[in-house]
């Protein structure tokens, strides 16, 4: 098994209206690395229907030797049965030694059966991979127990090597319209019996403004909000920033926001470039959630909250009289 | 109509971080001290699924849970929150399963438990947070699996799983028997009731050892861990202070414009 198989793989997601998603980028970033370390070959899988010659030219571009794409109308929707069969197959038949994935609705649904089905050893949610020069194998660490700490793990004889990436954890690499590559269309086709689930309906909720996993910027209450009239000053402070609003677990529980925007272990899962955390105490269950922040910022009565063990910059003070000067004086520079 | 629900106990995740302690060497967790062992959250809202849908529908409720013998206090939790039945199956490891060990002993007592309509999953365990056991049991079992519900209904004999995504929900619907793994989203579970506790604590939990169940976990095991730290914190708080609160506030925004945070 472990001879036979090489290169890596990674499997690209698409945005709705056809372009590659921002975790195609990361995954062609970390491929890009893990691939030269190695002195093999980045493949990307492409799957969907009626793609582009655009979008092979772009994966080349951000880093890709080969784009495999799998063109088929029932790869339209996202259907796990579908998805997962199709990956398989193309796996089978290039037997990558390392094969990655977005930690995204998708990639962490197909990970796991993806990795039963074709005998690889996966790591989810892995914030950073590199490959062991002694052993040659790909290292994944990954938060465990919720954050509090993290594990570095290895798949040593299963093939492929198989992690799904954390979003925003792993940069692209830059565009370089002269590189080359190949693309090689690969068959799509499946038996129907291999469709058991059925796509009734898709509801996409109403967000309003940035959404959380996407913000650059997020401005997070908790408790000590006290009432939902309370968030409307973190969503005025989010506004003039640019970025999204956040609550805590006990903030969501006691109805001061709703239950979609809660951050933590079993809420969102975010890594933007501020996270503003406002009246909250810095629960475990909760830094799961923002620990990947790259700056946080904390604004809490309690001097003592563990919060501020986290925080690059604080202020101790009530939120109700911090941030009316903090929102005036930030739309005075952001104005600037 | 029989409902599986595969439980795990776990460290309580709501300790302050403070108390958060491991061997570095042993590559595991210490568990803290005083503070018992809790039903992970996740799977805590399994059971509440298979409760929601045995009082709408009557289903028998069997959990099943692995661990060492102390694992079967969450057993008894689910059985008071009013689940039928328990299994504990004995995993007396040196080293804790890894996400393919852990499906295929469940896949084992789950075929041995006899026949299911529907098998129920946390999405994910709140110590390791691999998120993979449920997916694999249902491909080891050859069912449809259907990731992080937030409902879970039974409609003209079919599955109908409403399922998170990023901007909202996805509705799908699969035949039976299928495995779906539930989320957060689900709302809170039921407390116990006392009527509830007496029961679960009279009740006799079903003992299995990996033998009576024909797992033979040879060549299963998929990963290792290398290595286990705390990640170093390095942020020291730079208390942004001034004579008045307002003055303090202005001075953190500039700050973070000075470092061209915003």
């Amino acid at each position: 098994m472990i001879a036979e198989s090489k290169g890596v793989m990674i499997c690209a997601e698409l945005v709705v209206n056809g372009g590659l998603a921002a975790i195609s980028m990361e995954l062609l970033g970390v491929g890009r690395n893990l691939a030269d370390n190695l002195g093999e070959e980045l493949s990307v899988l492409l799957m969907g229907s009626e793609i582009g010659p655009s979008l092979s030219l772009e994966a080349i571009a951000c880093g890709a030797d080969r784009v495999y794409v799998a063109d088929n109308p029932l790869l339209s929707l996202y259907n796990s049965d579908v998805y997962t069969e199709v990956a398989a197959k193309v796996c089978r038949q290039v037997k990558p030694s390392i094969m990655l994935l977005g930690q995204t609705d998708m990639g962490r649904d197909i990970a796991p059966r993806l990795a039963a089905r074709i005998g690889g050893g996966l790591a989810m949610d892995c914030i950073d991979l590199s490959i062991d020069h002694e052993t040659g194998l790909m290292l994944q660490t990954r938060p465990v127990f919720g954050g509090n700490a993290r594990a570095v793990m290895v798949t040593p004889t299963a093939r492929p090597q198989m992690a799904t990436i954390r979003p925003k954890t792993m940069p692209p690499i830059g565009r370089d319209e002269t590189r080359q590559g190949d693309v090689v269309s690969v068959e799509a086709s499946m038996e129907e019996s291999v469709i058991k689930t059925e796509i009734i309906e898709i509801v996409q909720e109403e967000v309003t403004g940035v959404k959380l996993e996407e913000a650059d910027i997020i401005v997070t209450g908790g408790r000590g909000i006290g009432s939902a009239e309370g968030f409307e000053i973190i969503r005025e402070l989010s506004q003039v920033l640019g970025g999204a609003v956040g609550a805590t677990r006990a903030a969501c529980d006691e109805g001061m926001a709703p239950a979609p925007i809660q951050v933590g272990q079993t809420g969102k899962i975010v890594s933007p470039n501020l996270y503003i955390a406002i009246a909250l105490s810095g629960a475990v269950q909760h830094l799961a959630g923002c620990s990947g922040s790259k700056h946080i910022v904390a604004i809490n009565t309690d001097p003592e909250a563990y919060i501020f063990k986290v925080a690059e910059f604080g202020i101790i003070g009530n939120y109700k009289e911090v941030l009316p000067p903090l929102i005036e004086k930030c739309r005075e520079l952001l104005a600037q | 109509m029989n409902i599986i629900v595969c439980i795990k106990q776990v460290p309580d995740p709501e300790i302050p971080p403070a108390r958060f302690q491991i061997d570095p060497e042993g590559k595991k967790v210490l568990p803290p001290e005083g503070v018992a062992p809790v039903i992970s959250v996740f799977d805590e809202r399994a059971v509440e699924v298979a409760l929601r849908l045995k009082d709408k529908h009557q289903a028998k409720v069997t959990v099943i849970t692995i661990g060492p013998p102390a694992a079967k206090k969450a057993v008894r939790y689910a059985l008071s929150m009013g689940a039928d039945t328990g299994i504990h199956v004995q995993q007396d490891m040196v080293e804790e399963p890894d996400s393919f060990e852990s499906a295929h002993i469940l896949a084992r007592a789950i075929e041995k438990a006899g026949e299911y309509s529907l098998i129920l999953c946390g999405r994910q365990a709140a110590d390791w947070d691999a998120g993979q056991v449920g997916s694999i049991i249902a491909e080891n079992l050859g069912i449809p699996v259907l990731t992080v519900a937030r409902k879970v209904d039974l409609i003209d004999g079919k599955w109908r799983v409403e399922s998170v995504i990023q901007d909202g929900y996805r509705i799908m619907q699969t035949p039976m028997p299928a495995l779906v793994t539930v989320s957060s989203e689900i709302g809170l579970p039921r407390l116990p009731t006392g009527i509830g506790i007496i029961k679960a604590t009279k009740a006799k939990i079903i003992e299995w050892s990996l033998n009576d169940i024909g797992a033979d976990l040879s060549g299963i095991r998929r990963s290792e861990i290398l290595k286990l730290y705390i990640p170093v914190r390095e942020a020291k708080c730079h208390i942004v202070e001034a004579d008045t609160v307002p003055e303090a506030a202005q001075k953190l925004a500039l700050r973070l414009r000075e470092v061209k945070i915003i």
